[in-house]
């Protein structure tokens, strides 16, 4: 059979066809817009909403990096760490906690330490391998750590407490709706902000680097260029992540800029299912809200933990595409990226 | 002044020298087959010139620029595209967008964020694809298409950003007689703005398309000129007979 005589397949989620993917989002922020307010008698509910959210942003810089662009970077809280104990130390030394400034100026430092660290790890003059990109942020990860458990001016291994409030004006944000508020306006923020990078021609640049790196430098793209932007815009997310987690615990401490809180970011995501952004989201949501339940239930209240950890390695073995991968095709989950005209 | 100009060029790969002083000229618009038995250094000549590896010793200037050791990226912009031997479309991309990706190449990172061009590519994307008969594909996986016509979208892709120089390794590899027929026909036409450099093992094929042909034995240059000359010369013939 020719190439000019071949059948074309069956029309499969193409153009035009009923996508999920967007139902999904909807729900889930509707979900997220409608249960604190059912909730609103129970605050240690509220504030485990918040944290869930506030992770959401630390699980979807590395879907950004991950799932978009194919880095395995295991040091996402390396800049949701040092983010976090910026505020902290702004708060303390300077007696300052606008957050018109202050989270700003923490995306400023994730984004800034992503730079730095992206121009060692994937600037240099060979491309280098996932596998070094993955053990440089590990490691960048876990010397941070070490570095703030043995420093004294930000309180060694105990940390920073008594954060002072975020604030905006007069007004001080403490746990409870108004906090939530502002952890879910920046989710939505940012997610809007991914969305549209991802679904841009930026976006196209990046599904070609996951498939195909050398390709893409034959096409006269600069492959490793756009992963250190991707990873400089995820350091940025991570730090905005860092900051509000600051603020809503009152605490910062060394293993927030640590692998486990890093591979913790990777489960979320890889959970969820990497590449869909909600993914990153629903499982950070699904992870957070288990460990609550589990934790509450008499009969199993020792080993709880194993229990999760038991359906984390079956979800992440049998299902790479995470739980949207059971709801979402690979065809939607990637997207077409064109503005074809609909007739020719 | 020839468009490329490839002044001794060797590559070794430890004690296996797989190009031993190449010398070759193309110029603008010339059709330009690469011949020789496996392993005479066809496709390393062409890793060569499209970057894919650097050149142990020797020059290689394109546009009167010296490309010797410049990244792949590089040479794409100044003019120089590559479809590669093994298909590498990106199966995972429609066909309209792996044309759109080849594209929008050169456009810079705000304007790719904001979509600026997306638009205004559409006609060009669709005119490549019905240039080689994909425009009915265009909403389909890559990875769908048939090899044959995943060969046509790569030369597709190859030459969308117009380049002066494109070069093809074996670009009817696994193709049946008709679709090399269909083939030969499409890459006619790109003459009027490109030249070509091809590595073929189908000799009819590369025959009738190109205007001059190198031959390549044991990392080496037999012999350069044209399809009559090439085919006369009876050290060509030699290791045809003895070899292919």
């Amino acid at each position: 059979m020719t190439a000019t005589t071949r059948a074309a397949p069956p029309a499969t989620a193409r153009r035009g066809s009923f996508r999920i993917l967007p139902a999904i989002e909807l729900a889930v922020l509707a979900l997220l817009l409608v249960v604190p307010f059912l909730l609103a008698d129970r605050p240690e509910l509220i504030t485990l909403l918040t944290n869930v959210v506030i992770l959401s942003l630390l699980a979807l810089s590395f879907d950004l990096c991950w799932g978009f662009s194919g880095i395995m970077s295991f040091g996402q809280a390396l800049f949701f760490g040092v983010a976090g104990y910026g505020v902290a130390l702004v708060g303390r030394d300077l007696e300052f906690s606008q957050l018109w400034a202050t989270l700003p100026l923490a995306m400023l430092a994730g984004g800034a330490l992503a730079a730095i660290l992206a121009a060692f790890l994937l600037l240099g003059r060979k491309a280098p391998t996932s596998i070094f990109v993955a053990f440089g942020t590990l490691t960048g990860a876990y010397a941070a750590e070490r570095l703030v458990a043995g420093w004294q001016y930000v309180g060694a291994g105990n940390g920073l407490s008594a954060i002072k409030l975020m604030a905006f004006g007069e007004y001080e944000f403490v746990e409870g709706l108004d906090f939530y508020a502002v952890a879910l306006t920046a989710l939505v923020l940012v997610y809007a902000a991914s969305r549209m990078l991802v679904r841009s021609q930026l976006g196209l640049v990046l599904a070609g680097i996951r498939q195909n790196e050398e390709r893409l430098a034959f096409f006269g793209y600069r492959v490793q260029v756009f992963k250190a932007l991707v990873f400089s815009l995820a350091g940025m997310v991570a730090g905005l992540s860092g900051a509000l987690y600051s603020y809503h615990q009152g605490f910062t401490g060394p293993s927030n800029l640590g692998p486990g809180l890093s591979t913790t970011a990777v489960i979320y995501c890889l959970f969820g299912g990497s590449g869909t952004l909600i993914g990153p989201v629903i499982g950070t949501v699904a992870i957070e809200v288990l460990s609550y339940v589990l934790a509450d239930i008499d009969a199993i209240r020792q080993f709880w933990p194993v229990l999760l950890g038991l359906v984390l390695l079956l979800v992440v073995t049998f299902q790479p595409t995470g739980l949207l991968g059971l709801a979402v095709s690979a065809r939607e989950r990637i997207g077409t990226y064109g503005a074809r005209k609909a007739a020719r | 002044m020839a468009l490329l100009q490839v002044s001794g060029v060797t590559k070794t790969y430890g004690p296996l020298k797989a190009l031993d002083g190449v010398d070759l000229e193309i110029g603008a618009g010339s059709f330009h087959g690469l011949i020789g038995p496996n392993g005479s250094g066809k496709s390393s000549l062409l890793k060569a010139i499209a970057g894919a590896h650097f050149p142990t010793t020797g020059r290689i200037l394109f546009d009167n620029d010296d490309i010797t050791a410049m990244p792949p990226y590089q040479r794409s912009r100044r003019g120089l595209s590559l479809k590669f031997q093994i298909t590498s479309v990106l199966t995972e991309l429609s066909v309209y967008d792996n044309v759109l990706l080849a594209l929008q190449a050169t456009e810079g990172y705000g304007a790719l964020f904001r979509s600026r061009s997306r638009g205004r590519l559409d006609d060009e994307v669709m005119g490549a694809l019905e240039r080689f008969r994909l425009a009915g594909r265009a909403d389909d996986l890559a990875g769908e298409l048939s090899h044959g016509e995943q060969q046509w979208l790569e030369i597709a892709m190859a030459l969308a950003p117009r380049p002066k120089l494109l070069l093809l390794d074996e670009p009817t590899g696994g193709m049946s007689p008709e679709e090399r027929r269909v083939t030969g026909e499409l890459l006619a036409p790109i003459r009027r703005h490109c030249a070509l450099v091809i590595v073929e093992h189908d000799l009819d094929f590369i025959k009738n398309i190109c205007d001059r042909l190198t031959v390549l034995d044991q990392g080496r240059v037999l012999g350069t000129g044209s399809v009559a000359e090439i085919e006369g010369d009876a050290r060509v013939q030699e290791i045809y007979t003895r070899r292919v």
